[in-house]
């Protein structure tokens, strides 16, 4: 029975060899080449998951007066998309659940692109051949930040509201054509015409998911390609790989990953509250609600706008660069171009144009380990900034002090970590020199205090 | 840790704290007169308290926002120094310094949640937080509102503490303070469907979950599956 449905299917599309060869692929054998999986799974809940709530969602600006099960919303006036959020998670079976499964996998979906990123960065994996592999990745997770943002803000409950309000003042902040983008985008002055919800309704289920998901196809076909990197070891050179085969080896770890992934964002889903917006209320232009956030993943922004002090420049009466460009538009492009760059600035000072199948362990390659260690103290120390008001309250903290802490730390502790990891991965490097001396020695004095072979 | 100190310091200071026939001039003298004058005519250090009435005087001695251990300080919410019955001797003792308010009387259950709902966010969200958990503003924490009574809420509305401005009738209506009144209770203790409530602040303990209870649950999966057993 199987035999004869795998000889129609072979028959019919000359599959076998293909198929051979696929399961043959060596995984290289390290725990952290899984990272860039556990993305992958998130992407697959967040697809479910997704098209699950689309069937109920309504992404509609028209107003309408709540008469549904939930009594502190009755009455009030709210818009249809609000609406029918709350009646997924009030109303809808196992509306909730998938709601909320949904959110986390969004916010796990980021952190597992993050841990990947952060792997590929420290063991040099973004070389040739691989740097366009890099390239698509990053623009993933550019593309994924934008797209947890649409995201969220369709709800149009108090907490979006504010965060749409937010993007708009960015939008605008861009010199020159700032204006004209977002009347571009927004359909109008802000908050927008009813088109503007339909534009990021488009945007969120189908542009931006296709988007990702065809980089992703790319992504893959890339690295399955020019094959794994994996690090050095016996046996391990730059022209073969060692590791397991998709079948039998990886299949069940991968299997085991994705149950694994589905199985905590599920659980999250159903034990963890996320963006209660029953709670928050509907968003109104001239409301808010102190203390508003964005999902983590944009938490950079938010303390980059909130770090960066108050001044324009401005010529005459015309404001030429408006405040939120620093933080918001300036900075995660720094951010990005520099992570884009990134390659091709490696080449050039280090004059390595090889290709290189094998991975540097951080201490291999001490200036790319520093800056990228700096790199990401910077974005951390400014990420941690946007959360200084809740520190304060919780903690009682002084914002002020914070502030002022911050707006020198993000400068000067880059420059320490950057000074103190170089000089850590020399050190490292050095006391392995001595350890291989130390062997060789000893090898050489077992051999001589050996009697002489008889011969 | 500030507040510990602060609280300490208090109650070391208020000698007064154990009389047994409490008498409120006598209270005032001495713990209030240093900052707000004899007969509360004001000083540099502290305002008038004539005609603040009794809502004042009840609002900043219940919630032991008074007596302040430094002028310059930001009132916070501490176990008052004084007893219940001291308290009632001061109020009336402020309330005969002049005309005022008397003590308000909301009946948060005449009220409707949804339109507390409403008016809160209109006027309160943005400094208190939409759920009452407090917040930043220009020069003061703004407090959470999980420990205030009733009464509390509305002296605070009309009075406005600190830096909050004060909301008369012709802004808030009794009828609609006892809807807003109605809205802080419950929120207090809100609908918490969805399972672990992290605090109704939203984004920030999120990312704390999604990093340090997800993150670290799937690196750790990674670690395990990862690595191949050497038999």
């Amino acid at each position: 029975m199987i035999r004869s449905t795998v000889r129609f299917l072979d028959e019919r599309s000359g599959g076998a060899p293909f198929l051979r060869k696929a399961l043959r692929y060596v995984f290289p054998d390290h725990w952290s080449f899984l990272l860039g999986e556990v993305a992958l799974y998130a992407f697959v809940v967040l697809v479910g998951t997704g098209i699950y709530l689309t069937l109920f969602f309504d992404p509609s600006t028209a107003t309408t007066h709540y008469h549904g099960e939930y009594q502190p919303l009755h009455g009030l006036e709210m818009t249809h998309a609000y609406r029918s959020v709350v009646d997924i998670s009030f109303k809808v079976k196992a509306g909730l659940l998938i709601r909320q499964t949904h959110h986390w996998a969004a916010d796990v979906f980021v952190v597992a692109i993050v841990l990947h990123l952060l792997r590929i960065f420290f063991t040099g994996a973004f070389r040739k051949p691989r740097d366009l592999t890099y390239y698509l990745g990053l623009t993933m997770l550019a593309l994924a930040l934008l797209e947890g943002y649409l995201g969220y803000s369709l709800a149009d409950d108090l907490l979006s509201g504010m965060g749409l309000a937010i993007g708009y003042s960015v939008l605008m902040s861009v010199p020159f054509v700032g204006a004209n983008l977002a009347e571009l985008v927004w359909g109008g002055p802000f908050p927008g015409t009813p088109a503007f919800w339909s534009r990021m309704y488009v945007a969120h289920v189908f542009l931006f998911p296709l988007l990702i998901a065809t980089l992703l196809g790319a992504h893959l076909l890339l690295v399955a390609a020019r094959h794994h990197t994996q690090f050095r070891g016996p046996r391990k050179t730059e022209r073969k790989v060692v590791g397991v085969p998709t079948f039998p080896g990886q299949t069940p770890r991968s299997l085991g990953l994705m149950s694994a992934v589905t199985a905590v964002l599920f659980l999250l889903g159903g034990l963890v509250q996320i963006n209660p917006i029953w709670l928050w209320g509907p968003y109104h232009v001239a409301s808010g609600t102190n203390g508003a956030q964005p999902d983590w993943y944009l938490g950079w922004l938010i303390g980059a706008l909130r770090l960066v002090p108050g001044f324009d420049v401005t010529i005459g009466h015309y404001t030429l660069v408006p405040n939120p460009f620093w933080g918001g538009a300036l900075f995660p492009l720094v951010v990005f171009g520099f992570l884009w760059a990134f390659p091709w600035l490696e080449r050039r000072f280090t004059g390595d144009h090889a290709f290189h199948n094998l991975l540097d362990r951080p201490r291999d390659a001490p200036w790319r380990t520093a800056i990228g260690a700096a790199l990401f103290t910077w974005v951390a120390l400014i990420f941690l900034a946007g959360s200084a008001d809740r520190v304060f309250v919780t903690f009682f903290v002084s914002y002020g002090w914070q502030i002022l802490f911050f707006r020198i730390a993000v400068w000067v502790v880059p420059v320490v970590v950057l000074l103190v990891t170089r000089r850590v991965c020399l050190e490292l490097q050095a006391s392995e020199r001595v350890e291989r001396e130390r062997e060789l020695a000893e090898e050489e004095a077992r051999r001589a205090a050996a009697p002489e072979p008889v011969r | 840790m500030r507040r510990l100190l602060a609280v300490a310091a208090v109650v070391l200071l208020a000698p007064g704290a154990a009389a047994a026939a409490p008498s409120g001039s006598g209270l005032y003298a001495e713990n209030c007169l240093s900052c707000h004058g004899p007969g509360g005519s004001g000083t540099a250090r502290g305002p008038r308290l004539r005609g603040v009435g009794a809502i004042a005087a009840d609002f900043y001695l219940r919630t032991g926002y008074m007596p302040l251990l430094s002028p310059g300080d930001q009132p916070t919410r501490r176990r008052s120094p004084f007893t219940a019955r001291q308290i009632d001797a001061l109020v009336a003792y402020v309330a005969s310094l002049g005309k005022g308010l008397p003590v308000p009387r909301p009946h948060p259950e005449r009220g409707s949640i949804p339109v507390g709902l409403r008016l809160f966010t209109e006027h309160c969200a943005g400094c208190h937080q939409v759920v009452g958990e407090g917040g930043y503003v220009t020069g003061a924490r703004v407090p959470p509102l999980e420990q205030a009574s009733a009464t509390q809420i509305a002296e605070a509305v009309r009075i406005g503490p600190y830096l909050m401005p004060r909301f008369p009738r012709t802004q808030i209506s009794d009828r609609q303070l006892d809807s807003l009144v109605a809205y802080v209770q419950w929120a207090k203790h809100p609908d918490d469907r969805g399972g672990w409530a992290i605090g109704h602040i939203g984004p920030v303990p999120e990312g704390l979950v999604a990093w340090l209870l997800a993150g670290t649950a799937l690196v750790a999966v990674c670690v395990v599956i990862g690595k191949r057993n050497e038999a």
